[in-house]
């Protein structure tokens, strides 16, 4: 009980903003999300992945987006943990919602599924950019790929993408790989080049550009291949996730129930790879996977357990971290071989990986460098799909005190034998000098 | 009693003889009410010196009346917190002290690094006022310590004004030292600094030095080197002993005037002090590696050989014989110094002048290759005004008292001229050497006035003898120079010498004046609460300082990190206590560089360097609205020299204006977008400071700023202090979602 106090302590240092009534640290998967469309026909378009959450425990709420009663928060409380926005065509949300009250929901570290689609509003376009992405500035654009197309697209335009250049994280999209290719129609958008907490879940093909598909292009499209991004994630500074996707067909019964051959290719599945896609998804983003928890840093000299003020150069000593994983359900130990620890004062003067026991505690043991200074033990595990653990702990470390060198060295003893020899020396001289006449 | 003080020179005799005599004669006379007049003279010395040791300390109160018991300025907060740390922690953990509360991250060994003397004593005064069961708090002790040595000084100028010339000149110069601006600056209370107990140091250790000298006592030169490790202990400036006392023996050797007495008294002082100087920490090996050092050693190999040398002639017998063995043995000790001196340089065992050093003997070193240390206002060169104002009257006093020393020429007032001339030099090189100088120019002015006083006296005396003994010729105890002026012309010397000596007494008394009015209205401001003087002439306080280091201590987490100028370091730390960046401990050039480069940079690239350092709120002075002028924008030009000394990307030119430093509408782009820039002027836009002007005027440099308009972008307003004085700045953490 002790050892859970103090490491929700600690925790709540680096996801303080967690800290609210809804949900805990100790129990970090989104349970109320409130779901805003900009029709309530998208309700039973999208059945699938609705009850989909629902079956997953989630209380979805769903309002329409330019509900004049709407508001996330009441008397400073928000009064969900997750948001999922299915309005791509809203130019105005309902109450007192905009981009910014979004743009904070996120920030307090609550989770967003945002769904664009083809002439989307200035107002997804905003929150978007808010998150890292920036969708295509045509708004009649779509992203058009001529070579890995689902055959089964009957308009001829080679609109209805055929993806499967997915993430390759096991914490995103879940172990179960995807096999057949994600159904994909709508906008392409790219990624903030400055922003490296956002990452492509699902990519266009090198083909793939992004053009209006009804009007001959005039000009080489903005927007081509590998660049086009069709689904993104963001992890922010304090691991609130945000899903945004330029399609939001991807997620209705429609394509989900499709059957899909990629063109060119022989493989015909029965069933698009939309379903696992979007399931797995929104377990990574509302937290039912990939959130770890670290207790203390705990450091002692070796043979000690009191964790001391101030270490001396050239000490040894031990240190360890616990790192729990969120299972859905419990916290289970995290088992890794690549957490690593930096005994850091300006640049890391160690670096050392630590071993984990399979119970979730994380150990090694090194001696202090021979610098003197203020050093800080640092955890900075940032591992794709992960919440990310950033953790440190100051510790000054000073040189050897007066009487802490070592006495009589080997080497010096000629320098001994020498100032005996003279003072002895100067001794019978001056007793020979003085008495014998 | 004539056998005892025979040692002493000759041309003292006269005065040095007269106390033991006092003494005696004391012994015999006790029964009778009537004093003699020797013994009259003694009660009046004690009596006049007593006085100049109380008067010395309460001259140097003015600020604790003024304003009240408090530690000054900037180093000797350090120096009250290393006091501190002693009396409650004790002595061995104070000698190794590691305080990673500054230069974060690198920390700093204190006791490694400071001279510890200081702390030292006055938390020996504090535990030996505690023992006698007088609880005061250690704050009192460190305030009052720079007083009561200014008073330990009066006497020792006193002996040593006895020594060199008279009793009369030794009242004199305790007199001159006890007020002397140019000491004052350094000791009233509450500057609790290094050179408060240096000063008193120094003096002692020239005392005993030319002590033994004079008399070729071991005990005196023990004594002295005893002094000196005194000194050693406490100040950095015993290089200037440890070089000026060869010089001496080495201009005493030169001019012949070699002597067994010599010999004694600067090999043990020499042997001694260096071994004693080793002990403390932060002086190490210096004595036998630093270039600084190396002429006193070579002195020492000198005076062996001088030695030796008078010992083969004292053996040899025959001059010619001599004469060529004094030319090998000489020529062969110069080649064996300088080849020894040549290797040690070569090898790296014995270290090169310090730039410090080098920036001493030349003055225009530091402006060109140590921006650091002539960034620092009181390393500057020497305006004549502050001279004058320091010195007063005793600037013309001085070449009168040179005067005097060279007619009565002996080892002692050999020794005074040289102290006297190189510190004056070196006064002139830095202002703060001033008061390394003022000993020296108060016991030689003191010589002048006591020699003219006595002079004029004796010629007045003498004029009353002459009348009452009717004798033409009386003149017989006055000196010799009244003697020759001393003929027909008497009712007009008569006249003359008491004009004389009332101009003297007018001149003595607009010193008085001077120094009273000096300490008064210059010396005696803790530079930590500034005053100035309102509208109708009332006095105000800006106590800014203080009120932004308590709201630190109050407001934020133990262990930020605070960035600021160095010179606010050691003032956070004490007062604010909270870890700094770099302070005025300028150990790390590159540190303080870094610190300068993110001040001068624009807020993105200061963003990165602060976040590399951990910096959690930003400190800056600023004087825009109270006109103070030494605040931040004022120094910022060192900033950016500092910094672009390490990181040629901070350029000084892109901050000037046809190199003119301007903040108004006319500056650098570079200059208006720098984050000092920005901190200091954040929101000073829209205020108006001065009636008539408009808003964001800036008082302190009588302009309206050039950008009105800062939006900060990584940092916040956090505190700014009720006149400004000290804004506050909070880093903010990089943003959630990019």
């Amino acid at each position: 009980m002790m050892n859970l106090s103090r490491s929700v302590a600690l925790i709540s240092l680096f996801l303080l903003p967690l800290l609210s009534f809804s949900f805990s640290v100790d129990n970090p998967t989104d349970r109320r999300v409130l779901v805003l469309l900009d029709d309530l026909s998208l309700k039973s378009s999208h059945s699938i992945f609705f009850n989909n959450l629902k079956s997953r425990g989630f209380d979805l709420d769903f309002k329409l987006a330019d509900d004049s009663k709407l508001a996330l928060q009441r008397y400073g409380q928000y009064l969900f943990d997750g948001l999922i926005i299915f309005a791509p065509s809203t130019e105005r949300l309902g109450g007192s919602l905009d981009s910014k009250s979004i743009a904070d929901f996120v920030d307090s570290g609550r989770d967003l599924i945002l769904s664009a689609d083809t002439s989307a509003s200035d107002l997804i376009r905003g929150i978007a950019t808010e998150c890292g992405v920036d969708f295509d500035e045509d708004s009649s654009a779509m992203v058009i790929d001529h070579t890995s197309f689902s055959v089964s697209d009957v308009d001829g335009d080679h609109t209805l993408i055929a993806a499967d250049d997915l993430v390759k994280s096991d914490v995103i999209l879940g172990k179960a790989k995807i096999e057949a290719p994600v159904l994909f129609r709508g906008v392409a958008h790219s990624l903030n080049p400055t922003n490296n907490l956002v990452f492509k879940v699902l990519s266009a093909s090198p083909s793939a550009y992004s053009a209006n598909p009804s009007s001959k292009l005039s000009s080489p499209p903005q927007l081509t291949g590998s660049a086009i991004s069709l689904v993104s994630v963001m992890q922010a500074r304090n691991n609130a996730r945000v899903v945004i996707s330029g399609s939001l067909q991807l997620f209705s019964d429609r394509l989900i129930r499709s059957g899909v051959q990629k063109a060119g290719s022989q493989n015909q599945y029965e069933k698009s790879g939309n379903e696992q896609f979007v399931t797995e998804l929104s377990k990574w983003v509302f937290h039912e996977r990939g959130h770890l928890k670290a207790g203390s840093l705990v450091h002692h000299r070796v043979g000690e357990t009191d964790e001391p003020a101030i270490y001396r150069i050239k000490d040894d000593l031990e240190f360890s971290v616990e790192i729990y994983e969120w299972s859905g359900k419990s916290w289970e130990p995290y088992v890794a071989n690549d957490v690593q620890v930096q005994f850091y004062m300006m640049s890391p003067y160690v670096l050392k990986t630590l071993s984990a026991d399979k119970k979730g505690l994380f150990h090694t043991s090194f001696k202090v460098p021979d610098v003197y200074g203020v050093f800080q033990f640092k955890v900075e595990y940032e591992k794709l799909g992960y919440t990310t653990l950033s953790l440190s702990k100051q510790i000054p470390v000073r040189p050897y005190r007066h009487n802490e060198y070592e006495r009589f060295i080997p080497t010096a003893y000629p320098y001994y034998g020498a100032c005996f020899t003279t003072m002895a020396g100067f001794f019978v001289f001056s007793f020979v000098y003085l008495y014998h006449k | 009693m004539g056998g005892k003080s025979e040692p002493a020179k000759s041309e003292s005799m006269a005065t040095t003889t007269t106390s033991p005599d006092l003494i005696n004669s004391s012994f015999f006379s006790f029964k009778s009410l009537k004093l003699k007049t020797k013994q009259q003279e003694l009660l009046l010395r004690i009596s006049i010196l007593g006085l100049v040791y109380i008067l010395a300390f309460i001259a140097r109160l003015f600020s604790v009346l003024r304003y009240e018991s408090m530690i000054h300025e900037f180093d000797p907060y350090f120096n009250y917190r290393t006091t501190l740390f002693l009396t409650e922690k004790g002595f061995y953990e104070f000698w190794n002290w590691f305080d990673s509360e500054s230069w974060y991250p690198l920390g700093r060994i204190i006791g490694g690094t400071l001279y510890p003397g200081l702390m030292v004593t006055a938390a020996l005064i504090y535990w030996a006022l505690r023992f006698l069961r007088f609880f005061v708090h250690i704050r009192e002790v460190c305030v009052l310590t720079a007083p009561f040595f200014a008073s330990n000084t009066t006497l020792v100028a006193y002996f040593f004004g006895k020594e060199i010339w008279d009793t009369g000149a030794g009242l004199v110069a305790a007199v001159l030292i006890a007020i002397c601006p140019g000491y004052i600056s350094r000791s009233v209370a509450g500057s609790y600094d290094n050179e408060a107990v240096a000063i008193f140091a120094l003096l002692l250790t020239f005392y005993l030095f030319v002590k033994a000298v004079n008399t070729g006592s071991l005990a005196w030169a023990l004594a002295s080197a005893f002094g000196y490790f005194y000194m050693v202990s406490a100040w950095g400036g015993y290089v200037f002993i440890i070089n000026l006392v060869p010089l001496y023996v080495l201009v005493l050797l030169i001019t012949g005037r070699y002597s067994m007495r010599l010999y004694i008294a600067y090999n043990c002082m020499y042997i001694l002090g260096m071994l004693l100087a080793m002990q403390i920490r932060f002086v190490g090996f210096q004595h036998v590696q630093s270039g600084e050092h190396m002429g006193a050693m070579g002195v020492f190999l000198l005076m062996q050989v001088f030695y030796f040398l008078d010992w083969v002639k004292y053996q040899l017998n025959d001059t010619k014989l001599f004469q060529t063995f004094l030319r090998i043995t000489v020529t062969s000790a110069i080649m064996v110094g300088g080849i020894a001196l040549g290797l040690g340089t070569a090898s790296g065992y014995i270290s090169p002048w310090t730039g410090r050093f080098y920036s001493l003997l030349d003055p225009t070193y530091a402006k060109d290759h140590i921006p650091i240390i002539a960034s620092v206002s009181e390393h500057q060169p020497t305006a004549w005004s502050s001279f004058m104002f320091d010195y007063h009257i005793l600037l013309f006093l001085f070449p009168a008292g040179l005067y005097f020393c060279f007619k009565r020429l002996s080892d002692a007032t050999i020794f005074i001229v040289m102290y006297g001339l190189t510190s004056l030099y070196f006064a002139g090189v830095m202002v703060r050497l001033i008061l390394v100088a003022t000993p020296a120019v108060c016991l030689i002015s003191a010589i002048a006035v006591s020699a003219t006083v006595k002079n004029l006296t004796s010629l007045l005396r003498t004029k009353q003898k002459v009348s009452q003994t009717g004798s033409t010729k009386g003149a017989g105890s006055s000196k010799a120079s009244s003697k020759v002026t001393l003929d027909q012309s008497q009712p007009f010397q008569k006249n003359g010498a008491i004009a004389l000596l009332v101009g003297v007494f007018y001149l003595l008394s607009r010193y008085a004046i001077h120094c009273t009015w000096v300490t008064s209205e210059a010396y005696s401001s803790p530079s930590i609460v500034l005053a100035a003087r309102g509208a109708h002439g009332n006095r105000i306080l800006f106590d800014d300082y203080r009120e932004a280091y308590y709201w630190l201590r109050q407001n934020t987490p133990t262990d930020a990190k605070i960035m600021s100028w160095w010179d606010y370091g050691y003032q956070i730390t004490a007062m604010g206590n909270r870890t700094v960046i770099v302070d005025n401990n300028t150990w790390n050039n590159t540190h303080i560089a870094t610190v300068g480069r993110a001040m001068s940079s624009n807020e993105d690239e200061a963003y990165e360097i602060m976040r590399s350092l951990d910096v959690n709120y930003v400190l800056v002075v600023f004087g825009g609205v109270t006109g103070y002028s030494s605040d931040d924008i004022n120094k910022f030009l060192w900033m950016v020299r500092i910094g672009g000394g390490v990181y040629p990307v901070i350029k000084e030119p892109e901050y000037l204006v046809n190199g003119e430093f301007r903040v108004d509408k006319g500056a650098s782009p570079k200059m208006l977008n720098c984050l000092m820039y920005k901190l200091c002027y954040y929101r000073f836009g829209e205020l108006t400071t001065e009636y008539g002007k408009p808003p964001g005027y800036d008082r302190a440099r009588g302009v309206e700023i050039g950008n009105k308009d800062i939006k900060l972008e990584h940092l916040e307003e956090a505190y700014t202090t009720s006149n400004w004085i000290v804004r506050i700045y909070r880093v903010k953490p990089p943003t959630n979602r990019l």
